[in-house]
Formats: structure tokens, C-alpha cells, sequence
């Protein structure tokens, strides 16, 4: 088997706020190979944007910064690349979309101008060419009549429109990864589906490999091929995605998927889980989600549970169930 | 579309603020004791002569008709004959025009051009050493008056390294040039302390910004974020403070002209209103309207094209 193209080995990182550190995420690790889709899955807080940020080494310097692991892209480390190297990953091998399309578009400029950027930039594409490859991205994402449209500006696009654009110029120098974080959030639910359909397509058709930041498990079900669970700075479950939402094995995991509406749900209220997220600067002790797990014994409290391997691929940190389905297994 | 009817529409708009003006002008420097005829007349005057420069003037006539003329004389494109200079208002002012928007125009290119590097340097290298300094200096700058700040470059500049003349228009646009170096200066340095506050805080912002932070996410450069994405975002509000600063600056002229004795609009003013130059306080008042409304209307018109999102 050939390497990964992304290995995210142990990587943690801080937040220095007056003087204190914070460890905002601890020891995460998973890769992406060539062409999957890797949902990483958490609540607001949980650290999976900042991992992704980490991952572009975008953290705001003044109040994050990498202090352990290291990530490995196509065999390359980034952790301590150099910034005129991650110049070159940025954009050029390594793409990203956001929730926001509307304000992560520059206002004032031409979406056209803004994608033959990058075209100029990383391939040294005179501008006429540019022009020509910007009017075909736009067509593959799917904007009708785009000789026209890339004339517009981003108020000027719908907000289906303008994440087709956000993608455009994502993949506009065919990145091997795309970092897509809750690409669909923004949008009402059928251009949801349309947006995600797409990047299904691009990669089915290019080969690219995609990490999909999201919430929503069942934008998981329809998309990704594996997931990673992340709750409170640390990964809690990953493994294949038809392992990890058949039999989920963190409590954390089946909770979530607990709490995802059906339609053939009987009407009333959605189920929840109790309590809050934690913020860093009061992790609980032990195993961070025992607070509000049912199933939390007193080992929970006083040590933080490791990362268990159940079966092919599939792992869990949970000191109940884990070591319960281990001995199902070899039963 | 639009536009073209905004730009067509718009000057439309001068007409009820030049009537709001003239009322208030008409009213207040007639409001101030002394008869213009006395004051011209000096020891001289006599009740005959007196009487005789009232009629002239129109002066002996019912304040609303007086006022009615007035309006009339507008309408025509006249604003009657300055009681002082003994010639049509509408030429004095056309002669004093020259100097005061040389001033205006210099002032406001010079002040961008010293407000966008400083504004530049500050926000590009936020809490550091050159942040503070600059912070220093523009707080400085706004707290100096313009006459005081006008007599120390004299000082400075013109007595002591003799690189700039002391007062006066010149002759000739290289001389002139030369002339209007001190006076610029003096109104910019305020107006950009103004600019440099404020460009700072709006480039600040933007360098936070989503579309900032996906242009690095795209892996431009630092200075290309910075030039092509940030830079024309920040211009936009930075625009609207310039318009709204307009009447200060106006403001400013007077006293710069007087410091600087620069034959111009300010200082017919002043002068107009020692003599009680009843027309050409009017007419400067008028003339100064004027510009005020014509500049925000050309700021909206620059915002628009700045900001696609602005309609107008």
C-alpha cells in the first residue's frame, strides 16, 4: 500500500492568552489518501477548524501555534516547511473553501479576476490564458453562461453560486486536496445537496482527495468514505464511515447520531445531548466528554482513555466500550 | 441606468440647501452692528453720503426686499457689486478662486499621499514600534491648530533653511507651486492625522477579514493580499471621511490664507466681513455651499465606483 497523501501525526496545538498556554487540540492524527473523502465531525469548539488551519499553517501567529506532530503532505513535512514553501502548497496543492462563500470573496473585485489570481500566480499563465481557464473552471462548477458571470461581482451571485465560485478558485491550480470546512452550512438544503454532489464529482473525476468539515452526519452518510470524530481538541472515534455510523463506539458517536432528525421520526422534540461543550480553558479531567456520558464509569475521570483499535481501521478512545467490543471480537 | 439618473438628479438637490444658505447668510451678517456705508466712509462720512452709498447699494430698501433682490440676482447668475472693491462679486470671486482650490486640491492629494504609507506601516505592523510612533504623531497632528502649525513651518521652512517663500501666491505655475508647498502642508498634516487614524483601523479590519484570510488560504503573498485586496477595501470608508471633512477643510483655508496671506476665497471672506461687505460675504458663503454639496456628491460617485455594492 502506497503512502497516504496527508499523515497528521500527533498534532497539537496551543493557544497563548495572557501568558497562558491552552491546549486548544491534543495529539490528533489521520490521513487522507488519494481520491477519499474524510468527514471530520465535532461540535463548535471541538478544534476541527483549527486543525485544518493548522494544516494550511494559517493560525493567527499572535495567538495559536503548532506545538507538537507533525503533518505530512505527499512526503513533505509541514510543520516546519518554510513560509516561501507553504506559498507554493497554498492554492497550488492544497485548496480550501469555506462556510462563508459571501465574505470570503473579495467584495470589490471581479469573481473572474479573483480565480485568474491564482492562474497567474501559480502557473504563470499570461492573462489572456487565464481568462479563457477561468471561463472553463467556472463552466465545471457549474455556472451557467460563465463568459458572462465572470464579469461579476460576489454580491451579484446567489449563495449556491458564489461557493461554486469559492470552488472554482479552490481548484482552479488542481490541488490534490481540497479542505472544504462546512462547505454546505450556509446554503438552504437543496443547493446543499447540489454542492455536494459536486464535489463527489470532482473527485470521481480528478481524483482528489477531500476533507470535509462538518457537523452534519448526514452530510457524511451522503459523501465521505471515511470519518473522524473530534470532541474537545481530541479525536474520540474514526474508522471507515459505514463502520463508524452502523456501530458507532464512542458514546460521543452515538449520541450525535442519536440526534440527527429522520423523517420517519415520530414528531416531537429532537433528542440532545445534555450540557455544553467545554471551552480549553476548563477541560474536564480524564476522558473530556465524561460530564455528559451516560455510560462514564469512575476510570472516565482520572485518565484520558487512548486511542483502542476494534477492528480493521476503525478506532475508539473509551475506556467502556472499547474494551467491551474487543472482547465481543475475539469471543 | 441608475446612474446616469443619479448623476443628472443629484446637482437638483443643490438647489434647497443654496436656498437654506442664502437665508441664513443673508440674515447673520446682516445681524452684525455697523452700516457698511459708515464703515467705508470712515471719518469722512457724512449723513448725505451715507445716504447716498445706501441707495447705491440698495441698503435703505425693506430687509425682504432686499432679500427678494438678492434672490433675484441669483437666479440671473449675479451676486450683486462688493460695497468695498466696487466691482461685480461674481469677478472677485472668480479672481480669489485660484489660490483657495489650489489649496484644497494639494491639501487633500498631499494628505493621502502622507496618510496611506503611514496608515500603511501602522496597521501592516500593528502594536510594534512604528505603530505607536505614528500613533503619536497623528495624535499630535490633530491637536495642533493650523495657525500655529502654519507661523513654526514659516519658521522653520522659510526663515531658517530658506527653502520656501513666506507668504504670497507667486507668478507662474512653477513659482506658484513652490508658493503653495507650506499652506498644503500646513491643512494636510491635520487632514491626515484625520486619514491615517482612521485608513489604519479600516486596514486593520480587512486584514482580518474572511476574503483576506482566503487570498492567503490561495497562497498569495503578503504584500499581494495586502495591495490588491485589502488596500482597495479600506479606501472605501476612508473616501466618505474625506467627503465629510470637506467643510472643515474649507474651514481651514480661511485661516491658512490669512497666515499665509494667499489672495483667496477664505480671506475675502474675512475681509467682507470686517467691512460688511454685505455681496461678497454672500457670495463667498454661496460660492463655498456650492462646493461642499458638489464634493459629497462626487464622493458618492467614487465610493460607487471603489464598492460594486454601493448603489446610489
Amino acid at each position: 500500500m502506497s503512502a497516504p497523501l496527508l499523515d497528521i501525526r500527533d498534532l497539537s496545538i496551543e493557544a497563548h492568552k495572557d501568558g497562558e498556554r491552552l491546549g486548544i487540540v491534543e495529539r490528533v492524527s489521520f490521513s487522507v489518501a488519494t481520491g477519499e473523502i474524510l468527514g471530520l465531525v465535532g461540535e463548535s469548539g471541538s478544534g476541527k477548524t483549527v486543525t485544518c488551519r493548522a494544516l494550511m499553517r494559517l493560525l493567527p501567529t499572535r495567538s495559536l501555534r503548532i506545538s507538537g506532530g507533525k503533518i505530512e503532505f505527499a512526503g513533505r513535512n509541514l510543520v516546519t516547511a518554510s513560509e516561501a514553501e507553504m506559498r507554493h502548497i497554498r492554492g497550488a496543492r492544497i485548496g480550501m473553501i469555506f462556510q462563508n462563500p459571501a465574505s470570503h470573496l473579495d467584495p470589490v473585485m471581479r469573481i473572474g479576476r479573483q480565480i485568474g489570481e491564482s492562474l497567474v500566480l501559480h502557473l504563470q499563465m499570461s492573462p489572456r490564458e487565464a481568462k479563457a481557464q477561468t471561463i472553463e473552471l467556472l463552466r465545471q462548477v457549474g455556472i451557467p453562461d460563465p463568459q458572462r458571470r465572470a464579469d461579476d461581482f460576489p454580491h451579484q451571485f446567489s449563495g449556491g453560486m458564489r461557493q461554486r465560485a469559492m470552488i472554482a478558485l479552490a481548484l482552479a491550480c488542481s490541488p490534490e486536496l481540497l479542505i472544504a470546512d462546512e462547505p454546505t452550512t450556509a446554503l438552504d438544503v437543496t443547493v446543499q445537496a447540489q454542492i455536494l454532489r459536486l464535489l463527489v464529482e470532482l473527485r470521481d473525476k480528478r481524483g482528489l482527495s477531500i476533507i470535509l468539515i462538518t457537523h452534519d452526519l448526514g452530510v457524511v452518510a451522503q459523501t465521505c468514505d471515511s470519518v473522524a470524530v473530534m470532541y474537545a481538541g481530541r479525536i474520540c472515534e474514526k474508522g471507515p464511515k459505514r463502520d463508524v455510523l452502523a456501530e458507532p463506539l464512542h458514546p460521543y458517536t452515538s449520541r450525535l447520531i442519536a440526534c440527527q432528525p429522520s423523517a420517519s421520526a415520530e414528531a416531537g422534540l429532537l433528542p440532545s445531548i445534555p450540557g455544553q461543550p467545554p471551552s480549553p480553558s476548563a477541560w474536564p479531567s480524564g476522558c473530556r466528554f465524561h460530564p455528559r456520558c451516560e455510560r462514564a464509569i469512575g476510570l472516565c475521570r482520572s485518565s484520558a482513555p487512548e486511542l483502542v483499535t476494534v477492528r480493521s481501521n476503525h478506532v475508539a478512545a473509551c475506556h467502556v466500550t472499547a474494551p467491551a467490543r474487543l472482547a465481543d471480537e475475539a469471543a | 441606468m441608475d446612474r446616469f439618473r443619479f448623476v443628472l438628479y443629484r446637482p437638483l438637490q443643490l438647489l434647497p440647501v443654496l436656498l437654506g444658505i442664502s437665508i441664513i447668510t443673508f440674515v447673520l451678517i446682516r445681524s452684525i452692528p455697523g452700516d457698511p456705508a459708515r464703515l467705508l466712509l470712515g471719518t469722512k462720512s457724512t449723513p448725505e453720503a451715507i445716504a447716498r452709498i445706501r441707495a447705491q447699494f440698495g441698503l435703505d430698501e425693506p430687509l425682504w426686499v432686499q432679500y427678494l433682490y438678492f434672490l433675484k440676482n441669483l437666479f440671473n447668475g449675479e451676486m450683486g457689486t462688493s460695497i468695498l472693491y466696487r466691482i461685480d462679486v461674481v469677478r472677485l470671486i472668480g479672481e480669489r478662486i485660484g489660490p483657495t482650490l489650489s489649496l484644497v486640491l494639494g491639501s487633500v492629494i498631499l494628505a493621502i499621499a502622507i496618510a496611506v504609507p503611514l496608515a500603511t506601516a501602522a496597521a501592516r505592523n500593528r502594536g510594534s514600534l512604528i505603530d505607536h510612533t505614528i500613533r503619536i504623531i497623528s495624535t499630535a497632528g490633530l491637536g495642533f491648530p493650523a495657525f500655529w502649525l502654519g507661523i513654526m513651518l514659516i519658521i522653520l521652512f522659510s526663515v531658517k533653511f530658506d527653502m520656501f517663500p513666506v507668504s504670497g501666491y507667486g507668478d507662474g505655475f512653477a513659482d506658484r507651486l513652490h508658493h503653495m508647498v507650506l499652506p498644503c502642508l500646513t491643512v494636510a498634516l491635520a487632514l491626515s492625522a484625520v486619514l491615517t487614524r482612521n485608513l489604519r483601523a479600516s486596514m486593520i479590519a480587512e486584514l482580518s477579514s474572511d476574503h483576506a484570510t482566503a487570498a492567503r488560504a490561495r497562497g498569495l503573498p503578503e504584500g499581494m493580499v495586502f495591495w490588491r485586496h485589502v488596500l482597495p477595501n479600506s479606501l472605501v470608508p476612508t473616501i466618505n471621511l474625506l467627503a465629510v471633512n470637506i467643510g472643515w477643510l474649507i474651514g481651514g483655508t480661511v485661516v491658512v490664507e490669512t497666515v499665509f496671506s494667499l489672495p483667496g476665497m477664505g480671506q475675502l471672506l474675512v475681509r467682507g466681513i470686517f467691512t460688511r461687505d454685505y455681496m461678497v460675504v454672500q457670495g463667498v458663503a454661496m460660492a463655498f455651499a456650492c462646493a461642499a454639496v458638489l464634493i459629497n456628491f462626487l464622493a458618492d460617485i467614487l465610493t460607487a465606483a471603489a464598492d460594486p455594492r454601493v448603489k446610489i
